[in-house]
């Protein structure tokens, strides 16, 4: 009898998980590694891997790629780590309000940064302009390597800001006590104790700065000009001017992939050596800062952070100026937000259709696929645990590609649809909220729920009336995290969307690559209060006040 | 109602690894009984394939007469307290315990009735609207009881449920328990490894070591004759000499390194041979001698004052150190370095077998081989 019952309800759902992932994950990677090593006369090739590697044309976008990201990834790291340093360890004034702005540009989507940028920076960026007109001299080009650098980096660097935030608030204090007691303080603690004891989150965070600053298309393409890199191309042998080359466009994928897969070794195998669980009973307690080094922090944090987020206080200046047709002139008004708004009417009702279904799915399959990894772990569910981390390392333009190559003929057409949409912000999203529910499952002792059988309830009556309440605050703020990386997400909705399903984020980068920058900026600042709010909602509902990505 | 619990031959596996192997157990209805035994015996293990949350992989479980093994842990009718209280968080005290009768549908006026009786019951009634985290260590465990009692199960299973608790607390709960059981009169198996708690709390105590029982008996019989060496030295303090029994002419006395010897009365009659042997004296049975008596001589190495007893410290001239009890006395304490020789109440020791597999004296109750022939 008891056995019978092991073939419940969740047997069919490993079925049903196992056979979703398998369609709509597997079968597309299936897809992007068949076109990649077929040739146009149908044989088994692996012509495209020459092309792309003899022709220094593509091969360079490669080199470029790494210049950017492994950069990206230094710089975050020396402005992220100190920054967290300085704000756990000192009284910062205005702290609350610095972690909610950092946590915003965190947000945003990184084109919508680059644009701004552009609108700074550029040729006839009000900074450039203004400064030729005071001295007459030209600032350094923002196109290129050094514009997409600054973009990623002031978008990233929040990722470092907020992880080691995390590691530190587990450091107990009694460590460091212990360093100064032994002599060890300061700038020699930092390196010494501070920063090896933060080093798997370091690693952790570095890891997903480089997997972004990898994927990220949006920003080179609006600012990197002749400066070319790999998303980029990808884009572009799939959906550029040239015409659509299926089979190296997903040669691309495959030589992205293997990088991304490679790098997520590497931090494994580096995490692995450095793994040790902290917990602290006394966590750190700010302390004042003295004299210079106040005013030297201080300075810091305000500098950083006011940089960071000074491209969405422009846009969100530029929303209100009046426009005539590309060109801003005198004069607010709230005139960009009606004609966008009539413009993209859909946008804005997709972008809650689209986005919503998706965090219900999101949702509801993260935690049972959490549940049935912590509580009945069989060899199915290891199989399907590790089916879902795969889109971890998978650049999201590369996901898009998949899924129109696998989707877009019989017996199954998707593309165009909303549903494809909702699928493909499932696969990238669902990672990163299993390994959060994961967390949050471990976190409730078993014997809760034996209790709770014990005193005569069901199994499903035991998930849903104590095990998923338990869950629901860390579930809660996890989905308003998910929300907000839905509605930002740009590298695979851009290869799948049409005028039907265009969402807001979309929209944006339509207008962006348009011109029509006042439009642009007045939905941009649409989604930014979107995000403002659903942060608020978070703070309500997180315990602990945390994000994590 | 309560029921009696028969363990026939219980095997428990963990993938190529035995906890258990064979073991028999019969608790009786209304009992109060206790598994003991060093962490990692397999108290938990056993525990939990009573409550149904272990697998078995062999043998047979009764409630009475009824065959449990594959019987759905939520229609057991068991009641658990968990040693981490396993309390719901996100209910309040009464919804805590109120949680059983719910899932038994009883109509809403008799689960109020019977949740209040059992909050006043558990002397938990003031707090019954809050939130668990509200509460302190020994409130949180008097919910996880009283949520236990209240759908009036056959059998009551608590796993280490005062671990957590301060050592005043702990006596106090214990107290506590044993008071609710006596009243409910429910079956019940307590685990714990903290030996005092067992002997004041059951009616009956197995004690485990690697997963085999090696002693079922009363708190008073596991103390004064138990049945192997390794349950002496578990329950109670004591002190291990080698001695040769010596039988001669039917009448057998225990010889000590170093001369002294001691008539023996009580050898069961299968083991009355010339035999190496293990003696067992706990501290409170010895009786100092003055100086010129016969006995163990010793010299006393440091003393403790405790009130109502004074603890020796001695050695033998082996090297052996030894642990004496003495009620204090209004004389002078025994200086340091002073000789003094022990003799030992006979009739309170006990003797082993060189492998300290069996004790070899009369007296000896033990429950464990009673079991099996059920
Ligand atoms: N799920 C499991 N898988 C494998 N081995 C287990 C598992 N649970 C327990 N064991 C092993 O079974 C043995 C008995 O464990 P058990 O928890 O029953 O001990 P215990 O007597 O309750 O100890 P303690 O007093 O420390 O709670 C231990 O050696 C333990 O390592
Ligand atoms: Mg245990």
């Amino acid at each position: 009898m008891a056995r019978r019952k092991m073939f419940d309800i969740w047997s069919v759902l490993y079925v049903a998980i196992f056979a979703a992932y398998a369609i709509f994950l597997l079968y597309p990677m299936y897809s992007i590694l068949r076109n990649s090593v077929i040739g146009e006369d149908g044989r088994l090739t692996l012509q495209w891997f020459v092309k792309f590697f003899s022709a220094k044309y593509y091969s360079q976008t490669l080199i470029h790629s790494f210049n950017v990201t492994i950069w990206t990834t230094i710089l975050t790291l020396i402005i992220g780590v100190p920054l967290a340093y300085f704000y756990n360890m000192y009284e910062i004034k205005g702290k609350a309000f610095i972690q909610v702005l950092i946590i915003l540009c965190s947000m945003s989507a990184p084109f919508i940064g680059a644009y701004a940028w552009i609108q700074l920076l550029g040729r006839m960026g009000v900074v450039t302009v203004f400064i030729r007109n005071l001295t007459g001299l030209t600032i350094p080009n923002i196109y290129g390597f050094n514009g997409i650098l600054l973009v990623l980096t002031l978008q990233l660097f929040p990722l470092v800001f907020l992880y080691v935030s995390g590691a530190l608030k587990n450091i107990d204090n009694s460590l460091l006590e212990a360093s100064d007691n032994l002599g060890c303080t300061g700038v020699k603690r930092f390196f010494k104790v501070v920063v090896p004891l933060c080093m798997p989150t370091i690693l952790a965070a570095s890891l997903l700065v480089f997997m972004r600053a990898f994927a990220d298309f949006g920003t080179p393409l609006l600012i990197g000009e002749g400066y070319r890199v790999f998303p980029v191309e990808i884009y572009t042998q799939f959906l550029g001017e040239t015409g659509t080359d299926y089979s190296f466009a997903a040669a691309i994928s495959v030589i992205a992939i293997l990088i991304t897969a490679a790098f997520f070794m590497v931090q494994r195998a580096l995490s692995k050596r450095f793994a040790f669980t902290m917990n602290a009973l006394h966590p750190i307690e700010r302390k004042p800062a003295k004299g210079m080094f106040k005013v030297l922090i201080h300075f810091y944090t305000y500098f950083v952070v006011g940089l960071a987020f000074l491209p969405q206080l422009y846009i969100v200046y530029q929303s209100f100026q009046n426009t005539s047709g590309k060109l801003f002139k005198e004069g607010y008004s709230f005139s960009s937000y009606t004609t966008s708004i009539k413009r993209m009417s859909d946008a804005i009702p997709n972008t809650f259709i689209i986005g919503g279904i998706a965090l219900v799915a999101v949702v509801l399959i993260a935690i049972v696929i959490a549940y049935l990894v912590v509580r009945r772990s069989n060899v199915v569910t290891t199989a399907i645990d590790t089916m879902s981390m795969l889109p971890y390392i998978i650049p999201g333009s590369v996901v898009g590609i998949a899924l129109v190559m696998a989707f877009n003929k019989k017996p199954l057409v998707l593309t165009g649809t909303v549903a494809i949409m909702v699928i493909a912000l499932c696969i990238r999203r669902l990672p990163y909220t299993i390994r959060s529910s994961v967390a949050i499952l471990q976190q409730i002792p078993i014997t809760i729920e034996e209790a709770a059988i014990s005193l005569g309830a069901s199994k499903m009556k035991t998930f849903f009336r104590i095990t998923v309440p338990m869950m629901s605050n860390g579930i809660i703020s996890g989905a308003i995290i998910s929300w907000v990386t839905i509605i930002t997400e740009l590298s695979t909705a851009i290869i799948l969307y049409n005028s039907k399903t265009i969402t807001l984020t979309l929209a944006i980068y339509t207008f962006v690559t348009r011109g029509n920058y006042g439009y642009a900026a007045a939905l941009a600042t649409v989604l930014t209060a979107l995000t403002i709010v659903s942060l608020m909602v978070f703070m309500k509902f997180s315990k602990s006040k945390e994000i994590t990505f | 109602m309560s029921v009696n619990i028969k363990i026939k031959n219980a095997v428990k596996r963990y993938g190529q690894s035995t906890i258990i192997s064979d073991l028999s157990l019969e608790i009786k209805e209304g009992e109060f009984f206790t598994l003991l035994g060093p962490s990692g015996c397999g108290k938990t293990t056993l525990l939990r394939m009573i409550a149904g949350f272990n697998t078995i992989e062999g043998g047979d479980f009764y409630f009475n007469d009824k065959r449990i093994n594959l019987l759905d842990p939520a229609k057991r009718n068991i009641g658990m307290v968990f040693q981490n209280y396993a309390i719901f968080p996100h209910l309040s005290v009464r919804q805590n315990v109120a949680f059983g009768l719910k899932n038994r549908k009883f109509p809403r006026d008799r689960i109020e009735a019977e949740t209040q009786k059992f909050l006043e019951l558990m002397k938990i009634d003031q707090y019954k609207d809050r939130m668990p985290e509200k509460l302190s260590g020994g409130q949180q465990q008097r919910v996880a009881l009283a949520r236990a009692l209240v759908i009036q199960p056959d059998v009551l299973l608590m796993d280490e449920p005062l671990s957590n608790l301060d050592a005043k607390l702990r006596v106090e709960m214990r107290f506590a328990i044993k008071e609710i059981q006596n009243r409910v009169g429910i079956t019940t198996v307590y685990v714990t490894h903290d030996q005092e708690e067992a002997m004041a709390i059951s009616d009956r105590i197995a004690v485990m070591k690697d997963g085999v029982i090696q002693h079922i008996g009363k708190p008073k019989d596991l103390y004064q004759r138990p049945a192997n060496l390794f349950v002496s030295t578990f329950i109670g303090r004591t002190n291990l000499l080698e001695a040769k029994l010596v039988v001669e002419a039917g009448r057998a006395r225990l010889a000590f390194p170093g001369g002294f010897e001691l008539a023996m009365e009580n050898v069961r009659d299968e083991c009355r041979k010339s035999q190496d042997v293990i003696v067992s004296i706990r501290p409170e049975e010895f009786v100092i001698a003055d100086g010129s008596g016969a006995g163990l001589k010793t010299i006393v190495d440091s003393s403790v004052f405790l009130g109502l007893n004074t603890h020796y410290f001695v050695h033998l001239e082996t090297g052996q150190q030894l642990e004496i009890i003495q009620e204090s006395k209004i004389d002078e304490i025994i200086p340091n370095l002073s000789g003094i020789a022990l003799s030992v109440k006979s009739e309170k020791i006990n003797v082993f077998t060189a492998d300290g597999s069996v004790n070899i004296l009369k007296g000896v109750s033990d429950d464990k081989t009673a079991v099996g022939e059920v």
